[in-house]
């Protein structure tokens, strides 16, 4: 991969981030710099507290910066927008609608008539295996199912890019290694800026081509690192010499951090 | 080797312990599981006639306690006097309109405050601190600037309700799970979008709660809002009845009144199954 070639997707260009509590300010993000190229899967881990939610919400327009930019396709994002999709932790569906009514949500807002948003909506619902619960209401099923639905409603909207925010952190383990190899061959089918945050080592590997690793308070960018893996890559890639010596790298760089917090 | 033994026994002992142990709780449930529960309603019923004749035959409640025959009479007697289908209108149109005001002011005003602090601030505290005043107490208040007749009941039972109704709204409309309006908005969800299809659907749960003790509310301050000088009305009857101490008439529509209640909570919660069904606790 040529470094030139490759085009800019995201730029983070020095967002700090302060929020007013009552004790005092609190530096949530400082001096953090990054470009994200298009199609990259970045994963972020760090600490709690090291301000990765925040630096996903200020990418997807929830909130705002205190200062410095962040540009998406070189437009400076102010709000949220359509083209750059989320995944929650809590999964964040929509009670009273149907799985279908869930997946189609984003599609209705667009003004798009229903056989239409019926007809892509029937086709990411089917990419994430649930096409025996396209009826079925949230409370119907298991927490695996949800985050799917929400997987298949992010990529529904098709978004240019997505950001997932511990999306299979609620997962037990079984299922969470499920999902990880869905989700990749999704990516390597249809291929979307990811920008996935997990405080999972094993997980950000297994997904990522670069980990980010931040530090906490204030939260910054520690680290970047490449991780040489080639696609597809499969719960095997875990017993290999490259993925185990990346992880234990990114492990101790980690904990420092955490020891870092617990002073 | 005894000590093995011992242990062999001691566990043998606990497991047969645990078994019992589990075994109790489940012949009782059987039971009580194996009669329908129609029939379980029914035996209430019997229960509470027993009672009530037993009340009637001791000579200190049977004043207050009628037998249930005398009770059963009465029906006949306030036909006759032509009475008891107009009293059972009058209180229903009462209750039914003020409720249906107190709803219609109750909901936008419960929006506003969850969505404007200020107004939230300015409101909140006086809703809270009228709610606990009896509604017989400020009666006379409203007769004064209202005179008697049917505007002074529904002015009364729609103020209950309307303050029942906006906290509990209110507090809905608060409890909101912020991410879902997140997941609205990134799925390009504007303002007006977030109110009708996240907020107002989400609302659901809590606006059907509001109508339920709203109903409540209305009926429990009918006696209150009768006693305006209505010209009709179960709350009006009853005290009517008190100075003639007819006692069977009076426990007829006490019995009544609960039976409405009963008729009203039923109808809400078929309400309640039909447009919150998707709700992740149900009862």
């Amino acid at each position: 991969m040529a470094g030139e070639e490759r085009v800019v997707k995201l730029k983070i260009d020095n967002v700090r981030k302060v929020y007013n509590s009552q004790n005092g300010e609190v530096i949530a993000l400082n001096g953090v710099s990054l470009d994200i190229y298009e199609n990259e899967f970045i994963t972020v881990v760090g600490p709690s507290g090291c301000g990765k939610s925040t630096l996903l919400n200020i990418i997807a327009g929830l909130e705002k910066t205190t200062s410095g930019k962040v540009f998406c396709d070189d437009q400076e994002i102010m709000d949220t927008g359509t083209e750059r999709g989320v995944v929650f932790q809590q999964y964040a569906l929509f009670p009273w609608l149907t799985v279908l009514g869930n997946v189609k949500f984003g599609l209705s807002l667009q003004g798009m008539k229903k056989e239409k948003a019926d007809e892509i909506a029937m086709k990411y619902i089917r990419m994430v295996d649930l096409e025996d619960f396209v009826n079925s209401y949230p409370k119907e099923l298991s927490g695996g199912m949800k985050q799917r639905v929400a997987i298949a409603r992010a990529y529904a909207a098709n978004p240019s890019v997505l950001l997932m925010d511990e999306p299979f952190g609620a997962l037990d383990a079984q299922t969470r290694t499920q999902l990880q190899e869905e989700l990749l061959h999704t990516w390597e089918k249809e291929q979307k800026t990811c920008f996935f945050i997990t405080h999972d080592v094993d997980e950000a590997i297994i997904l990522g081509q670069r980990v980010i690793i931040m530090s906490a308070r204030p939260g910054r960018i520690k680290e970047v690192v490449d991780i040489n893996i080639p696609y597809p890559r499969s719960q095997e890639t875990k017993i290999t010499p490259e993925f185990l010596e990346a992880k234990n790298y990114i492990w101790s760089q980690v904990y420092k951090e955490y020891l870092e917090v617990r002073k | 080797m005894k000590r093995v033994v011992k242990i062999v026994i001691n566990q043998t002992l606990k497991t047969k312990n645990k078994s019992n142990v589990k075994k109790t709780p489940m012949t009782k449930s059987n039971w009580v599981e194996k009669i329908p529960s129609n029939l379980w309603v029914l035996i209430s019923l019997v229960v509470a006639i027993v009672i009530w004749t037993i009340l009637s035959i001791i000579p200190n409640t049977s004043r207050s306690f009628p037998n249930i025959f005398y009770v059963s009479e009465s029906v006949v007697t306030m036909m006759q006097r032509g009475v008891f289908w107009s009293d059972i209108a009058s209180s229903l149109i009462s209750v039914l309109v003020g409720f249906l005001i107190g709803f219609v002011i109750s909901l936008p005003v419960a929006v506003l405050m969850a969505w404007y602090r200020p107004i939230r601030f300015i409101i909140e505290p006086w809703i809270q601190f009228v709610r606990n005043i009896p509604p017989l107490a400020y009666v006379p208040l409203v007769v004064i600037s209202a005179g008697v007749g049917r505007t002074p009941q529904i002015i009364v039972i729609t103020i209950a309700t309307f303050l029942t109704m906006s906290i509990t709204i209110y507090q809905g409309v608060r409890n909101i799970d912020p991410t879902l309006i997140k997941a609205a908005r990134v799925l390009g969800a504007k303002d007006k979008d977030i109110f009708l299809k996240v907020i107002a659907p989400a609302s659901l749960p809590f606006i059907m709660t509001a109508i339920r003790l709203g109903t409540a509310i209305g009926l429990t301050s009918l006696i209150a809002a009768e006693s305006t000088g209505a010209s009709a009305g179960l709350g009006m009857r009853i005290r009517a009845l008190n100075n003639t101490f007819e006692a069977s008439p009076m426990l007829l529509y006490i019995i009544v009144i609960g039976v409405i209640g009963l008729i009203f909570e039923r109808l809400v919660k078929l309400l309640e199954r039909r447009l919150t069904g998707w709700q992740e606790k149900r009862e």
